[in-house]
Order: C-alpha cells, then sequence, then structure tokens
C-alpha cells in the first residue's frame, strides 16, 4: 500500500532549527575589496535589515560576508538575493534529493532552465515557475508576468519559445471572487501568450477551498534549440561589457521576491499591489527576437534573463558563476522614473529586460540589432578580475561586495519538522462506512455530478482563450488527449522533423494532503501515463513546489516528505528532474494551501505523427484496460463530490506495473494498434469512458468483470490504468503483444450507438445515458460556474460573501 | 511563383506563412516593414500576430510602415495582397479594403476551428466552389467584422463576401453563426478587383497536415494561376 505513515527511515520530528553557512570561502582567496562606500549606522542597519526582509543572524552574516557593517545597496542586494525566492534558504537541503542526471539530460538545474536531448541535434529547454503570490493580489498581470518571466528563462538558454502549459489552482467558482481571479488569471496568461506568439497547448486546474486566499499560477514554458546553441549565464573576460537590452528601469516590482513571494498574506496583501510588475509582451517579442539573433550569429559571451531581484540577481550570478568580478554604473540604467536610488534600480523587476556580456568587438553589431528590431540597449558595466560585485553611482562606489558570497554563502536552514496529527486523522477514514449508490439511479446521478464537476470538467472555456496552434507545430491541441504533442523543428531553423515532444503537467493536491509522500509520487505517475498515452516516452521533469510556510514544523515535515515521494518517483521512472522551482509561504491568515509539488512532464516521440488521442474512433472497436481496478476510493473525486469527504486511503502506487503498463501502450502505440488511449484518474473508469465517449461523439457498450462494489469499480481511482481501443482485426496480435509484456488487461466491450451502457458482472445494468446529455454537463460546466450559476461539488451553492465580491474584469 | 510575407515588429504568424508556402512548393521570402520596393515579389501575405502589440487599435500602427505604401500602390496595379488576421486589420486599417475589425462579441480571445462557406465572389486566391465548407482555425480578440449597411450592401452586390463562417453543414443563422459576432457572419472580403483578400481565419495553420488538415492549402494554389496570367 501507499505509505500511510512517515518514511520509517525517518525520525517523526527533528526539534532544532539549524542555520549554516554553506561552504564559506577561506581568508586565503577572499577577494580584496575595491573601494569602501558610505556605510550604515551600527544603530539603523539592523532595524534597515529586518524591514527588508532579513533575520538579526542573517544581519550578523552579511556583516560576516562584508567584514564590516553593510552600506543600504548592499544590505538591499543581500536581502533580495537571501529571500527564499532567490536564495531557496529553507528548501536547498530537500531538493538536493532529487536525480538530476539522465542519458538525455544536456543541462540540469542551476540555469536557467533545463534542456534534454531530443536528436537530430535538436534540444528542449523546459521550465516552470510559479506566480502565485502576485496573481493573489492582482490576476491579470500577476499571471501574465509569470509567462513572460518563465519564456524569458527559455530563451536565455538559447532556445526559441515553442509551447506554454499552466497548472491554475483556485477556490470554488461560486465565490465571486474566485470567479474574478480566474477570469483575470486566464486572460492574463492568453494576454500574454497570444501577442507573444508562442502557444499556450495544454495544463490543468483544480478547484479547491484551500486555494481561495492563495491562488496557484504555475507557468512552463519549453523551447526549441540545436544543441550548440545551448548558452550558459556565466560571466566571462575581464573588459567585456555588461549590455542591459530592453525595457527602461522604473520602481515596479520592487520587493517582489523578498516581501511578496516569500511572506503569508494577510489583511495588508493589498497594499502589496504595487509589489507586482506590469507586462509588456510586445517588448518581449522583440526581446527574443533581437536575442535569438545575436546569440546565433555567436555575438553574446552570456545572456541571463532579469527576474525576480531584477539587476541584482542576474548580474550577481553571472559574477559568482563565471567567477569574475562586476562593475556596475547604475546612474547608465535607462530609468522611467526621477530620482531613483541605486538600491531601487538594483532591486527593480521591471519586465522585459536581458543581460549580456558581449565583447567590445561585438558592440557594434549587438547595437545595430537592437536598432533595427527598436529594442533598447545600454552598456551599463564591464567584467572585472577582482571577484568583486561593484555598484558605483556618478563614479561612487555604493556596494562592494565578494560575488561569490551572494550565491555560495547564502543561509541554509533546515527548519525543524513534525508529523502533523491531521494526516492520521485523513487517513483513517474509511469510505466503507458511507452510503454508496448501487443503483443505475444513483449511479448515474454520481456519474453526472463528476462529469459536471470543475475539477473534470471540459476546460474548453479556458483554453480556447490560448492561442494554441501558432508557430504551426501543434499536432494534438488542448481537450483531445491526456497531453499535447508538438512537432520539432524551431521556425527559421533549420529543417522541420517528423520528431515529436509531449509535454503535461499534473498534480491531485487532495491526494498530497490525505498522504504528502504517496500524493507527490501519484503526481509524477500520471503525469508520466499521461506523456505515454499520446505515444511519448517520458523522459525528464520540471516542477513547482507550492506549499505553506515552511517556519512552522508541520507544513515543512509535508513539504519533505512530498519532496522525498517525488524524488523516489523521479527515480523509478527514470525522469529526472532538470529544474523547477519552490513557492513557499502560500498561506493566508495562517491556513496553508494543500500541498500542491506540480510536476511538468516532457517525453519524446520518434514521429510525432505515431500518436494517440483519447477520442473513440469507429463504430465496433474493441474497448481495453490495462491495469486492475481495485477498491480505492480514498482520496478520490467522488467521495469528494458525492459525499463531501476528503480522506481515506489514498490509491497504491506500484511503479513496476505503472512501467509495464506504460512500456505497453507505447509499444500498441508504436505499432499502430491504438485508435484511442486515456489515462485513468479523477473521475475513475466510468468518468474514463464518458470522456473518450464525448471526444468521439460515439457511444459504448461495457460489462465490467470485476467483482467490486458497482461505486468502487465504477469511480476509484487506482493507477497504473489505462482505456485503449483498437480494431477487432487487431485483437489477436493485441493481445500476444500483452501476454508476452505480462501486463494485466481485460477487454470491456465495444464502440456502439449514441449511449453510455456500463453493466456489471452479473449484466445488471448500471449506467444508460445518453452521451449528449452528458456532453452538454461536461462541457458547459464551468462556463455556467462563472455565470454565476450552477454549482460545483457538494457544497457549491452559492455561498453569501459579498465581503470579497470584486467586479469581474 | 515568388511570395513575400512582411515582417511588421509583432507579427507572429510570419514564419508559419513562409512554411505553410513552400510547403505548397512556392518561394516564399520575408519582407522587412521597412523595406520600400516589392520588385521580385509575385504576390504579398501580410501574416497574423499583433503588429506593435496592437496596443492601439489592431494594425493602426503597422499601417503607416514604409512598406505598405508599395503594398498600397502595387496592390492598385494588381498585385495579389492577402491579409491573414492581424493582415486583414492592417489591410482595413491601410483602406484597402472597407471596414474593421472590432472587439470579438464576449470580449474574449477565440481560438477554434471554425467551418467556412465560400461565396460566389471575384476573389483571385480561393480554388474553392461557392457552397463549398472548409474547417479553419481562428485565434483573434479583435475579429468581428463591422460595415456599414451601405457598403456591406454593395460587398453583397459585387461579390466581395468571399467567405462566411456557418454552422458544418454549411447553414448560417444570420448573426448567431459567427463566434466573434461579425456583422453578416461575414470571415474574410475581397477588393473590386478581387485581387486584395483579407480573412480573419488562419489557412496557413491548416496547410502542411501537422494536424492531420491540409484544406488551407486551397487559399493560396489559385493566385498563382492569376500570377503566372499577369507576368
Amino acid at each position: 500500500m501507499a505509505s500511510t505513515s512517515a518514511n520509517p527511515n525517518e525520525p517523526e520530528r527533528s526539534e532544532h532549527m539549524v542555520v549554516s553557512n554553506a561552504a564559506s570561502l577561506t581568508a586565503a582567496n577572499e577577494p580584496a575589496p575595491v573601494g569602501t562606500p558610505t556605510l550604515l549606522t551600527e544603530e539603523e542597519a539592523p532595524r534597515i535589515a529586518q524591514e527588508l526582509g532579513l533575520t538579526l543572524d542573517e544581519y550578523r552574516m552579511v556583516c560576516d560576508c562584508q567584514g564590516r557593517i553593510p552600506s543600504l545597496t548592499e544590505l538591499t542586494i543581500y536581502s533580495l538575493m537571501w529571500s527564499e525566492h532567490c536564495g531557496y534558504k529553507h528548501s536547498k537541503n530537500e531538493l538536493a534529493k532529487f536525480p538530476t542526471k539522465g542519458p538525455d539530460v544536456l543541462q540540469g538545474p542551476g540555469e536557467n532552465a533545463g534542456v534534454i536531448r531530443l536528436g537530430e541535434g535538436w534540444a528542449l529547454s523546459f521550465k516552470a515557475e510559479s506566480h502565485n503570490h502576485p496573481s493573489a493580489i492582482e490576476p491579470y498581470q500577476g499571471a501574465a508576468t509569470g509567462v513572460g518571466g518563465i519564456v524569458r528563462d527559455i530563451f536565455a538558454m538559447g532556445a526559441r519559445p515553442t509551447a506554454s502549459l499552466n497548472s491554475l489552482r483556485f477556490g470554488k467558482l461560486s465565490k465571486p471572487r474566485q470567479r474574478y481571479l480566474l477570469d483575470g488569471a486566464v486572460a492574463g496568461i492568453g494576454g500574454y501568450g497570444n501577442c507573444l506568439g508562442v502557444p499556450t497547448v495544454g495544463g490543468e486546474i483544480y478547484f479547491d477551498d484551500c486555494y481561495e486566499g492563495n491562488c496557484l499560477i504555475d507557468v512552463m514554458c519549453c523551447g526549441l534549440m540545436r544543441e550548440e546553441d545551448l548558452q550558459t549565464g556565466a560571466g566571462a573576460g575581464p573588459g567585456n561589457h555588461l549590455v542591459l537590452m530592453g525595457s527602461t528601469t522604473g520602481r515596479d516590482g520592487i520587493g517582489g521576491a523578498s516581501t511578496l513571494a516569500s511572506q503569508e498574506f494577510d489583511e495588508a496583501a493589498e497594499n502589496k499591489r504595487p509589489a507586482v510588475q506590469v507586462g509588456d509582451p510586445f517588448e518581449e517579442k522583440l526581446l527574443v527576437e533581437v536575442c535569438l539573433e545575436l546569440l546565433h550569429r555567436g555575438l553574446f559571451v552570456s545572456l541571463g534573463d532579469l527576474g525576480a531581484a531584477g539587476i541584482s540577481s542576474a548580474a550577481s550570478e553571472m559574477a559568482s558563476s563565471g567567477g569574475v568580478g562586476l562593475d556596475i554604473e547604475v546612474d547608465k540604467v535607462p530609468q522611467r522614473e526621477p530620482e531613483m536610488t541605486p538600491a531601487e534600480i538594483m532591486a527593480s523587476e521591471s519586465q522585459e529586460r536581458m543581460l549580456a556580456i558581449v565583447t567590445p568587438e561585438n558592440l557594434d553589431a549587438v547595437k545595430e540589432c537592437c536598432k533595427r528590431w527598436g529594442v533598447l540597449c545600454t552598456v551599463i558595466g564591464e567584467v572585472t578580475d577582482t571577484r568583486r560585485f561593484v555598484i558605483r553611482e556618478h563614479g561612487e562606489i555604493v556596494a562592494d561586495i565578494p560575488a561569490a558570497k551572494l550565491a555560495s554563502d547564502a543561509p541554509r536552514y533546515s527548519p525543524a519538522y513534525t508529523r502533523p496529527g491531521y494526516l492520521d486523522e485523513l487517513q483513517a477514514f474509511d469510505p466503507k462506512g458511507l452510503e454508496h449508490p448501487r443503483h443505475r439511479e444513483g449511479l448515474e446521478k454520481a456519474l453526472m455530478a463528476l462529469m459536471a464537476e470543475p475539477n473534470i470538467a471540459s476546460k474548453r472555456w479556458i483554453f480556447e482563450q490560448y492561442d494554441y496552434q501558432v508557430q504551426d507545430d501543434t499536432a494534438v491541441v488542448p481537450g483531445k488527449a491526456d497531453a499535447c504533442v508538438m512537432r520539432v523543428g524551431d521556425p527559421g531553423r533549420g529543417p522541420v522533423t517528423n520528431l515529436g515532444v509531449a509535454m503535461t503537467t499534473d498534480c491531485n493536491s487532495r491526494y498530497c494532503h490525505i498522504d504528502p509522500r504517496a500524493g507527490a509520487k501519484i503526481a509524477l505517475v500520471e503525469a508520466a501515463r499521461n506523456v505515454a498515452c499520446v505515444g511519448a516516452k517520458p523522459t525528464a521533469i520540471t516542477n513547482c513546489l507550492n506549499f505553506g510556510n515552511p517556519d512552522k514544523p508541520e507544513v515543512f515535515y509535508v513539504f519533505r516528505e512530498a519532496v522525498e515521494g517525488l524524488a523516489e518517483a523521479c527515480r523509478e521512472m527514470e525522469t529526472p528532474v532538470t529544474g523547477g522551482n519552490v513557492s513557499l509561504y502560500n498561506e493566508s491568515f495562517g491556513v496553508a494551501i494543500w500541498p500542491t509539488p506540480m510536476v511538468g512532464m516532457v517525453g519524446k516521440l520518434d514521429d510525432y505523427r505515431a500518436h494517440a488521442t483519447m477520442d473513440f474512433k469507429h463504430e465496433g472497436d474493441i474497448i481495453a484496460i490495462l491495469g486492475e481496478t481495485k477498491d480505492e476510493l480514498g482520496g478520490s473525486q467522488y467521495l469528494a463530490t458525492c459525499h463531501n469527504v476528503t480522506g481515506g486511503t489514498v490509491p497504491e502506487v506500484n511503479f513496476e506495473l505503472e512501467r509495464t503498463v506504460e512500456a505497453a501502450i507505447l509499444r500498441l502505440i508504436r505499432e499502430g494498434y491504438v485508435k484511442s488511449a486515456h489515462d485513468c484518474s479523477e473521475g475513475g473508469l466510468a468518468a474514463c469512458l464518458a470522456e473518450s465517449c464525448i471526444a468521439g461523439g460515439l457511444g459504448c457498450v461495457v460489462n465490467l468483470s470485476d467483482t467490486l462494489e458497482p461505486a468502487a469499480s465504477l469511480f476509484s481511482e487506482t493507477q497504473s490504468r489505462i482505456v485503449f481501443t483498437l480494431d477487432p482485426d487487431d485483437a489477436d496480435a493485441v493481445s500476444d503483444i500483452l501476454d508476452e509484456m505480462g501486463v494485466p488487461y481485460d477487454g470491456l466491450g465495444r464502440v456502439a450507438g449514441n449511449d453510455i451502457v456500463i453493466s456489471d458482472e452479473h449484466g445488471e445494468l448500471l449506467v444508460d445515458l445518453p452521451v449528449a446529455e452528458v456532453a452538454d454537463v461536461y462541457d458547459h460546466s464551468i462556463e455556467r460556474l462563472l455565470q454565476g450559476g450552477g454549482s460545483d461539488g457538494a457544497d457549491g451553492v452559492a455561498e453569501n460573501d459579498i465581503a470579497d465580491e470584486v467586479p469581474m474584469v | 511563383m515568388r511570395f513575400g510575407v512582411v515582417r511588421f515588429p509583432g507579427s507572429n504568424c510570419d514564419q508559419d506563412a513562409v512554411r505553410a508556402l513552400q510547403y505548397l512548393g512556392y518561394r516564399a521570402d520575408f519582407l522587412w516593414h521597412q523595406e520600400t520596393s516589392l520588385a521580385g515579389f509575385d504576390a504579398i501575405v501580410l501574416p497574423g500576430g499583433f503588429s506593435y502589440g496592437d496596443y492601439l487599435r489592431s494594425g493602426a500602427i503597422a499601417r503607416f510602415s514604409p512598406i505598405m505604401d508599395a503594398v498600397i500602390e502595387e496592390a492598385g496595379k494588381g498585385l495579389p495582397v492577402i491579409g491573414i488576421c492581424n493582415g486583414f486589420q492592417v489591410l482595413c486599417e491601410a483602406g484597402l479594403l472597407p471596414g474593421a475589425l472590432v472587439r470579438n462579441k464576449g470580449l474574449k480571445f477565440i481560438c477554434k476551428p471554425t467551418p467556412l462557406r465560400v461565396e460566389k465572389s471575384v476573389c483571385q486566391w480561393l480554388d474553392l466552389a461557392p457552397g463549398t465548407v472548409v474547417e479553419i482555425p481562428v485565434a483573434h480578440n479583435e475579429g468581428s467584422y463591422y460595415a456599414d449597411p451601405k457598403t456591406l450592401a454593395e460587398l453583397n452586390a459585387t461579390g466581395r463576401v468571399v467567405v462566411r463562417y456557418c454552422n458544418p453543414d454549411g447553414s448560417i443563422v444570420p448573426g448567431e453563426t459567427a463566434p466573434n459576432g461579425s456583422v453578416d457572419d461575414i470571415a474574410g472580403i475581397c477588393n473590386e478587383a478581387g485581387n486584395v483578400f483579407g480573412l480573419m481565419p488562419h489557412p496557413e495553420r491548416v496547410t502542411d497536415g501537422v494536424n492531420g488538415s491540409r484544406v488551407g492549402g486551397a487559399f493560396f494554389t489559385a493566385i498563382a494561376k492569376h500570377a503566372a496570367a499577369r507576368a
């Protein structure tokens, strides 16, 4: 069974908060200061440090690194680089548990994004990033700049951004503010991606009360590149120019990393609205073209994007990773507001800016290209051999920091953790104690409720607001399969190939809430299965680890469990982690969201045309299932929707079985036997069959051979199951292959008529519903909820919460 | 046969158009928006995208690009010009086609396959018989065609409505069938001579078969014959 208690090898709790400096540089190779700025006074320094989000311990560490009291600019830079958002100080020790190597991994964690090998000289750069806190305050710009940020990470690697996905979480749509947040976030993602010309090809969305005060906006971007174009952000070559390209720098987003992304929400959240940046997708489009042209012409020494912590982060990372120094003159930075202080310029998170290192002989060519595209391009400093990160204003030094220390000496915490008591309560729940429908009427009612459940219902209302076809490489569009499939061939560079890549995002946080370790494993295997269902071999993942406040031992326990579960699953399924991000402090008014370790999976296809979709294709096709249905209603959407219960034992993960099932569907698809394939997940076998019927506009006649209670056989969310169809003429060939591979499988019935007909092993009718009737509910549920009607889930009757009423944008 | 695909800052279907035309066996090259001559090109494509971000009115700034003077002049002499999506908006802003494209009804971006009915028109670009129904994707935020009643009557009377949004069976419920609220369910129109054609849907996205459909090719093949006839 899935682990329902803590990992036996781990203590149940750890008492002490351990603070440590990671390997500190020895005084021997300590780079000598270049000069001394005006320092803060002993009285004000600690106070300002705390205002900037540093603890007193951390302030003392800053003084150690500097060997003196810091200047305001220095303190500001440390506070940003050592924030949770940039420094990962609570999570670094845990993240080290992920496997990051594999035969196809060209670039693992540490750069702007990971890169895997696709074949024929092509590579895929991909990464996911969360933009939760800004979006909870200003959904349109929060989500839009989330897209802009992750896209910059991708082309900073040398790849042309070719696809983006998103993983969204909101409260129930019966609440007006949740409808406002969804509407704004979707408009923001579309508004930015559509204008930029990067297709938004997939994703997932769940609604639950735990996200009411803290929605999640995780955005994933993928980009294609030739292997030889792989860039690094490491600075090099003393005397080379530091060139800032793109937008001017303003006061927008100052402290976004430290005060927004690294703290909980409370009544004051609204006051943080100014910390949310504003996006300009047109400027970003020009930046993409400029940067790709210049790096394809080999005119960059290195390239980095300005994201959280702006120039501070981008520049200091270039210096530390390159083992060089940087000398920056802030007054050269083009500013959109008067009288900005050096600290403000260094901290600004103004969007659509890139930083490049360019040799003196290439500078003119870089300027010419930027001029042609109408992109601002300014030399703001130069690479030095001092290994110091030096900032000047009007020639005066305002900061002088040993570059390596900003990165390597960031504090690392091993926070205390305690197993939360609620886990035992949730896991102790036994669904058998509930009254389950046994006959057709009740079962049909349950199925209709599930198909209307926004967590299951069609996401058409959302993906039709995204341009999912621009760039003309989308082979499988949203709503057609468990993952999208893209053709490989970078527009404008090299030939279009028949190679393909599949992508998906997945995380059922209900499972993670009940059992974080098992839930994280399920997120990984489901993502892998989704990719396998379209005919792609699961290859590597990125992730967004969304959790609450790590200073709370119970939250940190859950974080550790999820990380270890995910790490184990990644090893078992041979899908290494090539990058991602951690979003902590996802709490409002002291209540944490459900643990949400989102998995972004990519898989390779030898031929993108050899893929499968989930829609039933022809009358008479045989419907079969790989894997076996077990009595596993624990944590199911059925319990949540029909009984308003979250609890029980979550479905077991059997890696051996999972590998065989995925290998089987991959082989069947490759050999051309599969006419449709669909993963069995939320809503169980019944919802899976209904979805394939709706997608194909065809009915089915199915006889279940398991001996479970009707509710269990229809709605259990047992893992490692795939429903697929085949031509009757291929039945023998397919059985031979499956027998040979030793995969459990079963014939379910036929594609037939216009009704969804399911009966049990005795031939008793469990479900008989017209496809059109189910389709109407499934297709329009989210739309109707947004119009204020309908209800989502058992408690969906629109609550009266005028308090947080907000006009729709 | 050589097509020129104009690149405005913010064009993002330019590469798609080039790729589709090359798939059909034609030569296709980019034309930077600051060029002033169309010499050597047999037909011009104004591609989709968000020229200048479309922060003002879609196409309102692109129409001032230097290349548009040449496009207007050569179009007047019969050079075939097609404007797709943002390109259609630019053609309207440039006065090469009447009417305007406004926010979709429902005020949301719409991306989905849409059945189109080919009308009897003077358009030189289509290789499809009137009455034919083809499914072409739309992807726009400001694609609701508007023209005053007098202009509409003229467009209809002179065979200048080229394609209309319709149901899969070709039927049209006036005022309801167009997903974006276009007046008269209009999806594409052409000029009097039939050489300038603008439409919101994206035929280039269903040309090389990446998503299983190649119906879009018929929006480009006919013009090759006309171009040959001109030369």
